[in-house]
Protein backbone atom coordinates (compact mmCIF):
# COMPACT_ATOMS: atom_id res chain seq x y z
CA UNK A 1 0.00 0.00 0.00
CA UNK A 2 2.94 2.41 0.48
CA UNK A 3 3.46 1.75 -3.20
CA UNK A 4 2.12 5.31 -4.41
CA UNK A 5 2.24 6.84 -7.08
CA UNK A 6 3.90 10.64 -5.42
CA UNK A 7 6.80 8.36 -3.94
CA UNK A 8 9.44 9.54 -6.06
CA UNK A 9 12.05 6.58 -5.60
CA UNK A 10 8.98 4.20 -6.77
CA UNK A 11 8.71 6.75 -9.61
CA UNK A 12 12.30 6.17 -10.52
CA UNK A 13 12.19 2.71 -9.88
CA UNK A 14 9.31 2.01 -12.23
CA UNK A 15 11.44 4.06 -15.16
CA UNK A 16 12.64 1.90 -17.81
CA UNK A 17 16.27 2.00 -17.49
CA UNK A 18 17.06 3.30 -20.51
CA UNK A 19 15.43 6.29 -20.45
CA UNK A 20 17.62 9.94 -19.57
CA UNK A 21 16.25 10.93 -16.35
CA UNK A 22 16.85 7.33 -14.73
CA UNK A 23 20.55 6.81 -16.47
CA UNK A 24 21.03 10.63 -15.10
CA UNK A 25 19.65 9.77 -11.42
CA UNK A 26 21.20 6.30 -10.90
CA UNK A 27 24.61 7.78 -12.05
CA UNK A 28 23.77 10.56 -9.29
CA UNK A 29 22.65 8.35 -6.60
CA UNK A 30 25.61 5.82 -6.37
CA UNK A 31 27.87 8.46 -6.71
CA UNK A 32 26.44 10.70 -4.03
CA UNK A 33 26.40 6.74 -1.65
CA UNK A 34 29.81 6.01 -2.17
CA UNK A 35 31.10 9.87 -1.98
CA UNK A 36 29.34 9.49 1.30
CA UNK A 37 30.88 6.17 2.08
CA UNK A 38 34.16 7.09 1.20
CA UNK A 39 33.96 10.44 3.32
CA UNK A 40 32.84 8.61 6.43
CA UNK A 41 35.54 5.99 6.46
CA UNK A 42 38.15 8.75 6.00
CA UNK A 43 36.50 11.19 8.70
CA UNK A 44 36.42 7.96 10.99
CA UNK A 45 39.87 6.04 10.93
CA UNK A 46 41.97 9.49 10.51
CA UNK A 47 42.53 9.67 14.41
CA UNK A 48 44.11 6.36 14.16
CA UNK A 49 45.94 7.07 11.02
CA UNK A 50 47.56 10.36 12.16
CA UNK A 51 48.65 8.54 15.16
CA UNK A 52 49.96 5.60 13.22
CA UNK A 53 52.29 8.44 11.00
CA UNK A 54 53.08 10.55 14.53
CA UNK A 55 54.53 7.07 15.95
CA UNK A 56 56.37 6.50 12.79
CA UNK A 57 58.13 9.92 12.68
CA UNK A 58 59.32 9.01 16.10
CA UNK A 59 60.60 5.81 15.63
CA UNK A 60 62.81 7.52 12.93
CA UNK A 61 63.65 10.11 15.94
CA UNK A 62 64.91 7.92 18.13
CA UNK A 63 66.44 5.66 14.71
CA UNK A 64 68.40 9.38 14.37
CA UNK A 65 69.61 10.10 17.46
CA UNK A 66 70.43 6.10 17.97
CA UNK A 67 72.72 6.83 14.87
CA UNK A 68 74.46 9.23 16.26
CA UNK A 69 77.90 8.49 17.99
CA UNK A 70 77.55 9.40 22.34
CA UNK A 71 74.18 10.86 21.64
CA UNK A 72 72.63 7.46 23.71
CA UNK A 73 74.87 8.17 26.82
CA UNK A 74 74.08 12.06 26.68
CA UNK A 75 70.33 10.95 25.84
CA UNK A 76 70.50 8.85 29.36
CA UNK A 77 71.83 11.47 31.33
CA UNK A 78 68.78 13.71 30.61
CA UNK A 79 66.32 11.47 31.76
CA UNK A 80 66.38 9.39 28.18
CA UNK A 81 63.77 11.96 26.81
CA UNK A 82 64.14 14.73 23.96
CA UNK A 83 62.51 17.95 24.60
CA UNK A 84 59.80 19.28 22.43
CA UNK A 85 59.81 23.20 21.74
CA UNK A 86 57.68 24.76 19.66
CA UNK A 87 59.47 27.95 18.20
CA UNK A 88 58.22 31.37 16.40
CA UNK A 89 60.51 31.29 13.22
CA UNK A 90 60.45 35.17 12.79
CA UNK A 91 61.45 36.35 16.37
CA UNK A 92 63.87 32.73 16.96
CA UNK A 93 62.65 31.38 20.45
CA UNK A 94 60.22 29.97 21.92
CA UNK A 95 56.73 30.76 20.94
CA UNK A 96 55.02 32.31 24.28
CA UNK A 97 51.20 31.16 23.13
CA UNK A 98 51.59 28.09 21.16
CA UNK A 99 52.28 24.37 22.79
CA UNK A 100 52.76 21.42 20.98
CA UNK A 101 49.19 20.54 21.51
CA UNK A 102 47.95 23.74 20.23
CA UNK A 103 50.24 23.47 17.30
CA UNK A 104 47.62 21.94 15.09
CA UNK A 105 45.19 24.19 15.75
CA UNK A 106 47.95 27.31 15.18
CA UNK A 107 48.94 26.13 11.79
CA UNK A 108 44.57 25.67 10.80
CA UNK A 109 44.73 29.58 10.71
CA UNK A 110 46.23 31.20 7.42
CA UNK A 111 47.24 34.37 9.49
CA UNK A 112 49.82 32.04 10.94
CA UNK A 113 51.77 31.30 7.48
CA UNK A 114 54.10 33.45 5.92
CA UNK A 115 54.04 33.57 2.02
CA UNK A 116 57.52 33.48 0.79
CA UNK A 117 57.92 36.15 -2.32
CA UNK A 118 60.13 35.11 -5.18
CA UNK A 119 63.55 35.61 -3.93
CA UNK A 120 62.72 33.80 -0.65
CA UNK A 121 61.04 30.70 -1.91
CA UNK A 122 64.47 28.83 -2.63
CA UNK A 123 62.97 25.31 -1.64
CA UNK A 124 59.66 25.78 -3.50
CA UNK A 125 57.44 25.70 -0.84
CA UNK A 126 55.68 29.09 -1.87
CA UNK A 127 54.64 29.24 2.39
CA UNK A 128 55.85 28.25 5.57
CA UNK A 129 54.44 28.22 9.14
CA UNK A 130 55.57 30.93 11.71
CA UNK A 131 55.74 28.08 14.16
CA UNK A 132 57.37 24.81 13.84
CA UNK A 133 58.11 22.18 16.76
CA UNK A 134 61.83 21.26 17.19
CA UNK A 135 63.04 18.30 19.59
CA UNK A 136 66.11 19.62 21.56
CA UNK A 137 68.31 17.76 24.21
CA UNK A 138 70.08 20.69 26.91
CA UNK A 139 73.74 19.26 28.04
CA UNK A 140 73.69 21.68 31.51
CA UNK A 141 72.58 25.06 30.19
CA UNK A 142 73.64 24.99 26.56
CA UNK A 143 71.98 22.99 23.73
CA UNK A 144 74.09 20.29 22.53
CA UNK A 145 71.64 18.63 19.97
CA UNK A 146 69.11 20.05 18.06
CA UNK A 147 66.83 18.65 15.91
CA UNK A 148 65.01 20.34 12.78
CA UNK A 149 61.85 19.42 10.71
CA UNK A 150 62.91 20.36 7.27
CA UNK A 151 60.54 20.10 3.90
CA UNK A 152 61.07 21.07 0.75
CA UNK A 153 60.30 20.01 -3.49
CA UNK A 154 62.11 17.24 -4.62
CA UNK A 155 61.60 15.83 -8.24
CA UNK A 156 58.83 13.94 -7.55
CA UNK A 157 56.94 15.93 -4.46
CA UNK A 158 57.34 17.37 -1.27
CA UNK A 159 60.39 15.65 0.95
CA UNK A 160 60.22 15.48 4.50
CA UNK A 161 63.33 15.24 6.43
CA UNK A 162 64.50 15.75 10.16
CA UNK A 163 68.08 16.98 10.50
CA UNK A 164 70.25 16.74 13.61
CA UNK A 165 72.58 19.49 14.53
CA UNK A 166 75.41 19.72 17.25
CA UNK A 167 75.87 21.88 19.89
CA UNK A 168 77.77 24.21 17.55
CA UNK A 169 74.93 24.27 15.55
CA UNK A 170 77.16 24.49 12.31
CA UNK A 171 78.14 20.87 12.17
CA UNK A 172 75.39 18.05 10.77
CA UNK A 173 75.33 14.92 13.04
CA UNK A 174 72.63 13.17 11.37
CA UNK A 175 69.71 13.48 9.15
CA UNK A 176 66.26 11.81 8.49
CA UNK A 177 63.83 11.43 5.36
CA UNK A 178 60.58 11.06 6.65
CA UNK A 179 58.47 11.46 3.58
CA UNK A 180 59.31 11.83 -0.18
CA UNK A 181 58.44 10.44 -3.54
CA UNK A 182 60.98 10.30 -5.40
CA UNK A 183 62.19 7.99 -8.19
CA UNK A 184 62.59 4.30 -6.90
CA UNK A 185 66.16 3.31 -7.54
CA UNK A 186 67.13 7.33 -7.83
CA UNK A 187 65.62 9.64 -5.80
CA UNK A 188 64.62 7.41 -3.30
CA UNK A 189 67.81 6.30 -2.38
CA UNK A 190 67.79 9.90 -0.30
CA UNK A 191 66.04 7.41 2.54
CA UNK A 192 68.73 4.61 2.29
CA UNK A 193 71.27 4.83 5.08
CA UNK A 194 74.17 4.76 2.91
CA UNK A 195 73.73 8.15 1.73
CA UNK A 196 72.06 9.71 5.12
CA UNK A 197 75.64 8.52 6.12
CA UNK A 198 77.44 11.35 4.52
CA UNK A 199 76.07 13.77 6.33
CA UNK A 200 77.17 13.40 9.78
CA UNK A 201 80.42 15.66 10.07
CA UNK A 202 79.31 17.89 6.86
CA UNK A 203 79.25 21.56 7.98
CA UNK A 204 77.32 24.34 6.56
CA UNK A 205 78.79 27.41 7.02
CA UNK A 206 82.12 28.63 6.51
CA UNK A 207 84.09 31.08 8.61
CA UNK A 208 82.73 34.10 6.97
CA UNK A 209 79.28 32.32 8.43
CA UNK A 210 77.85 32.06 4.90
CA UNK A 211 75.74 28.53 4.34
CA UNK A 212 77.75 26.41 2.18
CA UNK A 213 76.43 23.20 2.51
CA UNK A 214 74.96 21.49 -0.42
CA UNK A 215 74.87 17.81 -2.28
CA UNK A 216 77.32 17.75 -4.73
CA UNK A 217 77.03 16.52 -8.22
CA UNK A 218 79.53 13.00 -7.90
CA UNK A 219 81.19 12.61 -4.37
CA UNK A 220 81.66 15.36 -2.36
CA UNK A 221 84.70 17.52 -1.87
CA UNK A 222 85.43 19.56 0.90
CA UNK A 223 83.56 19.56 4.15
CA UNK A 224 80.57 21.36 3.16
CA UNK A 225 79.61 18.49 0.64
CA UNK A 226 78.16 15.31 1.18
CA UNK A 227 77.97 13.13 -2.09
CA UNK A 228 75.69 13.09 -4.86
CA UNK A 229 73.36 10.35 -6.33
CA UNK A 230 74.30 9.53 -9.77
CA UNK A 231 70.60 10.14 -12.08
CA UNK A 232 69.00 11.92 -8.95
CA UNK A 233 70.38 15.43 -10.10
CA UNK A 234 67.38 17.42 -9.33
CA UNK A 235 66.85 15.74 -6.26
CA UNK A 236 70.48 16.37 -5.32
CA UNK A 237 69.18 19.98 -5.92
CA UNK A 238 65.91 19.66 -3.81
CA UNK A 239 67.74 18.29 -0.76
CA UNK A 240 70.22 21.66 -1.06
CA UNK A 241 67.89 24.19 -1.24
CA UNK A 242 65.99 22.61 1.66
CA UNK A 243 68.55 23.03 3.84
CA UNK A 244 69.64 26.49 2.61
CA UNK A 245 66.23 27.46 3.18
CA UNK A 246 65.28 26.40 6.66
CA UNK A 247 68.84 26.40 7.95
CA UNK A 248 68.89 30.66 6.44
CA UNK A 249 67.53 33.45 7.63
CA UNK A 250 63.88 32.82 6.00
CA UNK A 251 64.25 29.46 8.30
CA UNK A 252 65.55 28.74 11.79
CA UNK A 253 68.28 31.25 11.12
CA UNK A 254 67.22 33.34 13.67
CA UNK A 255 66.69 30.50 16.41
CA UNK A 256 70.36 29.44 15.57
CA UNK A 257 71.76 33.04 16.03
CA UNK A 258 69.87 32.59 19.41
CA UNK A 259 71.53 29.40 20.63
CA UNK A 260 74.82 30.94 19.40
CA UNK A 261 74.48 33.67 21.65
CA UNK A 262 73.43 31.43 24.15
CA UNK A 263 69.80 33.18 24.79
CA UNK A 264 67.54 30.67 24.33
CA UNK B 1 19.45 -29.52 0.72
CA UNK B 2 18.81 -29.12 -2.38
CA UNK B 3 19.70 -25.74 -2.14
CA UNK B 4 23.00 -25.60 -0.85
CA UNK B 5 24.17 -27.53 -3.60
CA UNK B 6 24.29 -25.15 -6.17
CA UNK B 7 26.25 -23.29 -3.57
CA UNK B 8 29.16 -25.19 -2.69
CA UNK B 9 29.26 -25.62 -6.69
CA UNK B 10 29.12 -22.11 -6.90
CA UNK B 11 32.02 -21.73 -4.08
CA UNK B 12 34.40 -24.51 -4.82
CA UNK B 13 34.09 -23.99 -8.63
CA UNK B 14 36.32 -21.36 -8.71
CA UNK B 15 39.61 -22.79 -6.26
CA UNK B 16 40.68 -25.13 -8.71
CA UNK B 17 38.30 -25.75 -11.86
CA UNK B 18 37.79 -22.04 -13.04
CA UNK B 19 40.92 -20.44 -11.10
CA UNK B 20 40.76 -17.00 -12.50
CA UNK B 21 44.57 -16.73 -12.49
CA UNK B 22 45.63 -20.14 -13.60
CA UNK B 23 42.63 -20.60 -15.86
CA UNK B 24 41.48 -16.86 -16.83
CA UNK B 25 45.03 -15.44 -16.39
CA UNK B 26 43.67 -12.41 -14.88
CA UNK B 27 44.79 -10.46 -12.05
CA UNK B 28 48.30 -11.20 -12.86
CA UNK B 29 50.10 -8.18 -11.88
CA UNK B 30 48.68 -8.29 -8.57
CA UNK B 31 49.68 -11.88 -8.25
CA UNK B 32 53.14 -11.18 -9.39
CA UNK B 33 54.03 -8.11 -7.83
CA UNK B 34 53.07 -8.86 -3.71
CA UNK B 35 53.60 -12.38 -3.53
CA UNK B 36 57.27 -11.74 -2.12
CA UNK B 37 56.36 -12.52 1.41
CA UNK B 38 53.02 -14.24 2.94
CA UNK B 39 51.86 -11.31 5.05
CA UNK B 40 51.63 -9.28 1.90
CA UNK B 41 49.80 -11.86 0.03
CA UNK B 42 47.36 -12.68 2.89
CA UNK B 43 46.87 -8.84 3.55
CA UNK B 44 46.07 -8.61 -0.78
CA UNK B 45 44.29 -11.98 -0.71
CA UNK B 46 41.96 -10.67 2.22
CA UNK B 47 41.52 -7.22 0.92
CA UNK B 48 40.59 -8.59 -3.01
CA UNK B 49 38.19 -11.26 -1.39
CA UNK B 50 36.16 -8.72 0.49
CA UNK B 51 36.38 -6.50 -2.07
CA UNK B 52 34.36 -8.98 -4.80
CA UNK B 53 32.25 -10.30 -2.12
CA UNK B 54 30.90 -6.79 -0.98
CA UNK B 55 30.92 -5.13 -4.64
CA UNK B 56 29.35 -8.45 -6.29
CA UNK B 57 26.40 -7.94 -3.61
CA UNK B 58 25.76 -4.68 -3.82
CA UNK B 59 26.09 -4.51 -7.80
CA UNK B 60 23.54 -7.62 -8.11
CA UNK B 61 21.23 -5.93 -5.56
CA UNK B 62 20.66 -2.95 -8.12
CA UNK B 63 20.95 -5.02 -11.10
CA UNK B 64 17.63 -4.32 -12.59
CA UNK B 65 18.00 -0.10 -12.06
CA UNK B 66 21.07 0.21 -13.66
CA UNK B 67 21.07 1.66 -17.05
CA UNK B 68 23.20 -0.37 -19.73
CA UNK B 69 24.69 2.31 -21.32
CA UNK B 70 26.87 3.55 -17.93
CA UNK B 71 26.81 0.21 -16.30
CA UNK B 72 30.21 -0.26 -16.50
CA UNK B 73 30.96 2.79 -15.02
CA UNK B 74 28.67 1.94 -12.16
CA UNK B 75 30.58 -0.82 -11.38
CA UNK B 76 33.75 0.71 -11.08
CA UNK B 77 32.14 3.46 -8.98
CA UNK B 78 30.99 0.84 -6.67
CA UNK B 79 34.62 -0.99 -6.72
CA UNK B 80 36.46 2.36 -6.50
CA UNK B 81 34.49 3.01 -3.37
CA UNK B 82 35.19 -0.34 -1.60
CA UNK B 83 38.46 -0.44 -2.52
CA UNK B 84 39.41 3.09 -0.49
CA UNK B 85 37.73 1.66 2.77
CA UNK B 86 39.39 -0.86 2.48
CA UNK B 87 42.83 1.20 2.29
CA UNK B 88 41.64 3.25 4.84
CA UNK B 89 41.30 0.60 6.81
CA UNK B 90 44.31 -0.86 6.26
CA UNK B 91 46.20 2.57 6.44
CA UNK B 92 44.69 2.75 10.19
CA UNK B 93 45.41 -0.69 11.74
CA UNK B 94 47.91 -2.32 9.39
CA UNK B 95 49.90 0.34 8.48
CA UNK B 96 52.98 -1.41 7.84
CA UNK B 97 51.47 -3.88 5.38
CA UNK B 98 49.97 -1.36 3.95
CA UNK B 99 53.41 0.43 3.42
CA UNK B 100 54.62 -2.56 1.43
CA UNK B 101 51.57 -3.11 -0.37
CA UNK B 102 51.70 0.64 -1.26
CA UNK B 103 49.81 1.18 -4.71
CA UNK B 104 48.41 -2.62 -5.42
CA UNK B 105 45.56 -2.24 -2.78
CA UNK B 106 44.11 0.91 -4.90
CA UNK B 107 44.78 -1.32 -8.30
CA UNK B 108 42.45 -3.60 -6.91
CA UNK B 109 39.82 -1.25 -8.78
CA UNK B 110 41.29 -2.25 -11.93
CA UNK B 111 41.61 -5.92 -10.80
CA UNK B 112 39.79 -8.06 -13.70
CA UNK B 113 39.18 -10.98 -11.14
CA UNK B 114 36.51 -7.90 -9.38
CA UNK B 115 35.13 -6.70 -12.73
CA UNK B 116 34.79 -9.86 -14.51
CA UNK B 117 33.04 -11.29 -11.83
CA UNK B 118 30.43 -8.26 -11.60
CA UNK B 119 30.05 -7.89 -15.07
CA UNK B 120 29.30 -11.53 -15.70
CA UNK B 121 27.56 -12.97 -12.72
CA UNK B 122 26.61 -10.30 -10.87
CA UNK B 123 24.96 -8.16 -12.76
CA UNK B 124 22.70 -11.47 -13.86
CA UNK B 125 22.24 -12.99 -10.34
CA UNK B 126 20.28 -12.56 -6.98
CA UNK B 127 22.45 -10.99 -3.91
CA UNK B 128 23.11 -14.36 -2.28
CA UNK B 129 24.67 -16.75 -5.13
CA UNK B 130 26.39 -13.53 -6.23
CA UNK B 131 28.41 -12.97 -3.17
CA UNK B 132 29.36 -16.67 -2.83
CA UNK B 133 30.55 -16.03 -6.36
CA UNK B 134 32.37 -13.74 -5.70
CA UNK B 135 33.65 -15.15 -2.45
CA UNK B 136 34.81 -18.22 -4.27
CA UNK B 137 36.41 -16.01 -6.78
CA UNK B 138 38.31 -14.54 -4.27
CA UNK B 139 39.08 -17.60 -2.76
CA UNK B 140 40.47 -19.31 -5.98
CA UNK B 141 42.95 -15.86 -6.20
CA UNK B 142 43.88 -15.88 -2.57
CA UNK B 143 44.99 -19.83 -2.94
CA UNK B 144 47.15 -18.30 -5.76
CA UNK B 145 48.80 -16.01 -4.51
CA UNK B 146 49.33 -17.71 -1.04
CA UNK B 147 51.17 -20.26 -2.58
CA UNK B 148 53.35 -18.08 -4.88
CA UNK B 149 53.55 -16.09 -1.45
CA UNK B 150 54.88 -19.11 0.60
CA UNK B 151 57.36 -20.66 -1.86
CA UNK B 152 58.67 -17.15 -2.83
CA UNK B 153 59.42 -16.23 0.89
CA UNK B 154 60.28 -19.78 1.72
CA UNK B 155 63.30 -19.51 -0.91
CA UNK B 156 63.86 -16.05 -0.84
CA UNK B 157 64.32 -15.62 2.42
CA UNK B 158 64.04 -19.46 4.43
CA UNK B 159 60.87 -18.09 6.13
CA UNK B 160 58.17 -18.14 6.47
CA UNK B 161 55.18 -15.00 7.84
CA UNK B 162 58.70 -13.78 8.87
CA UNK B 163 59.39 -16.43 10.87
CA UNK B 164 62.98 -18.72 10.23
CA UNK B 165 62.06 -21.71 8.72
CA UNK B 166 65.34 -23.32 7.03
CA UNK B 167 68.96 -21.97 8.82
CA UNK B 168 70.73 -19.61 6.62
CA UNK B 169 73.97 -20.26 5.92
CA UNK B 170 75.54 -17.38 6.89
CA UNK B 171 74.12 -18.19 10.47
CA UNK B 172 75.38 -21.31 10.42
CA UNK B 173 72.68 -23.35 8.89
CA UNK B 174 72.70 -25.17 5.50
CA UNK B 175 70.64 -22.46 3.39
CA UNK B 176 71.40 -20.11 0.81
CA UNK B 177 68.48 -17.59 -0.31
CA UNK B 178 67.83 -17.58 -3.49
CA UNK B 179 67.75 -13.66 -4.08
CA UNK B 180 65.97 -14.67 -7.36
CA UNK B 181 62.78 -15.75 -5.96
CA UNK B 182 62.24 -11.81 -4.60
CA UNK B 183 62.34 -10.75 -7.73
CA UNK B 184 59.40 -10.39 -10.29
CA UNK B 185 60.57 -12.67 -12.67
CA UNK B 186 60.25 -15.46 -10.51
CA UNK B 187 56.71 -15.10 -9.72
CA UNK B 188 56.38 -15.82 -13.50
CA UNK B 189 58.44 -18.30 -13.49
CA UNK B 190 56.39 -20.03 -10.31
CA UNK B 191 53.18 -19.24 -12.07
CA UNK B 192 53.90 -20.73 -15.31
CA UNK B 193 55.05 -23.73 -13.46
CA UNK B 194 51.74 -23.78 -11.76
CA UNK B 195 49.36 -23.07 -14.70
CA UNK B 196 52.05 -26.13 -16.94
CA UNK B 197 51.40 -28.41 -13.77
CA UNK B 198 46.97 -27.97 -13.52
CA UNK B 199 46.92 -28.69 -16.97
CA UNK B 200 49.13 -31.30 -17.26
CA UNK B 201 46.45 -33.00 -14.99
CA UNK B 202 43.25 -31.56 -16.18
CA UNK B 203 44.21 -31.51 -19.98
CA UNK B 204 40.43 -30.06 -20.96
CA UNK B 205 41.89 -26.98 -19.19
CA UNK B 206 44.36 -26.63 -21.54
CA UNK B 207 43.16 -24.24 -24.64
CA UNK B 208 43.21 -25.52 -28.18
CA UNK B 209 45.59 -24.39 -30.55
CA UNK B 210 44.43 -21.27 -32.61
CA UNK B 211 45.76 -22.28 -35.91
CA UNK B 212 47.79 -25.61 -37.04
CA UNK B 213 50.87 -24.40 -38.01
CA UNK B 214 51.67 -25.58 -41.64
CA UNK B 215 53.55 -29.14 -41.89
CA UNK B 216 56.75 -27.07 -44.20
CA UNK B 217 57.49 -23.56 -45.64
CA UNK B 218 57.15 -23.23 -49.06
CA UNK B 219 60.47 -21.57 -50.27
CA UNK B 220 59.80 -17.80 -51.05
CA UNK B 221 59.71 -16.96 -54.26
Amino acid sequence: MAARDWNPLRRLLALPNESRTKTILVAFLVSAISAALVSGATVWLRPIQAANRAAEEQARIAALVQGIPGMSDLLEQSGGTLSTVVIDLDRGRAAAEVTPATLEAALADPANWTVLDAGQNIAGLGQRPNFVQVYLLRDGDTVSLLLLPLSGQGYGGRIDAIMALRGDMNTIAGIAVTQHSETPGLGARIEESSWRASFPGTELRDASGELRFRVARGPASGVHEVDGITGATRTGRGVTQMVRFWLGPDGYGPLLDAIERGEF
Amino acid sequence: MVARAPYWKTLTEPLIRQNPVTLQILGLCSALAVTTTLATALTMSVSLTIVVTLSCGIISLIRRHIPDTIRMIVQIVIIAAMVIVIDQFLQAYFAEISRALSVYVWLITTNCVVMARTETYASHNPPLPSMVDGFGYGLGYSLILMILGGLRELFGKGELFGAQVLPLADQGGWFTPLSLMLLAPSGFFLLGGMVWAIRSIRPEQAEAPEHTPPARMEPAQ
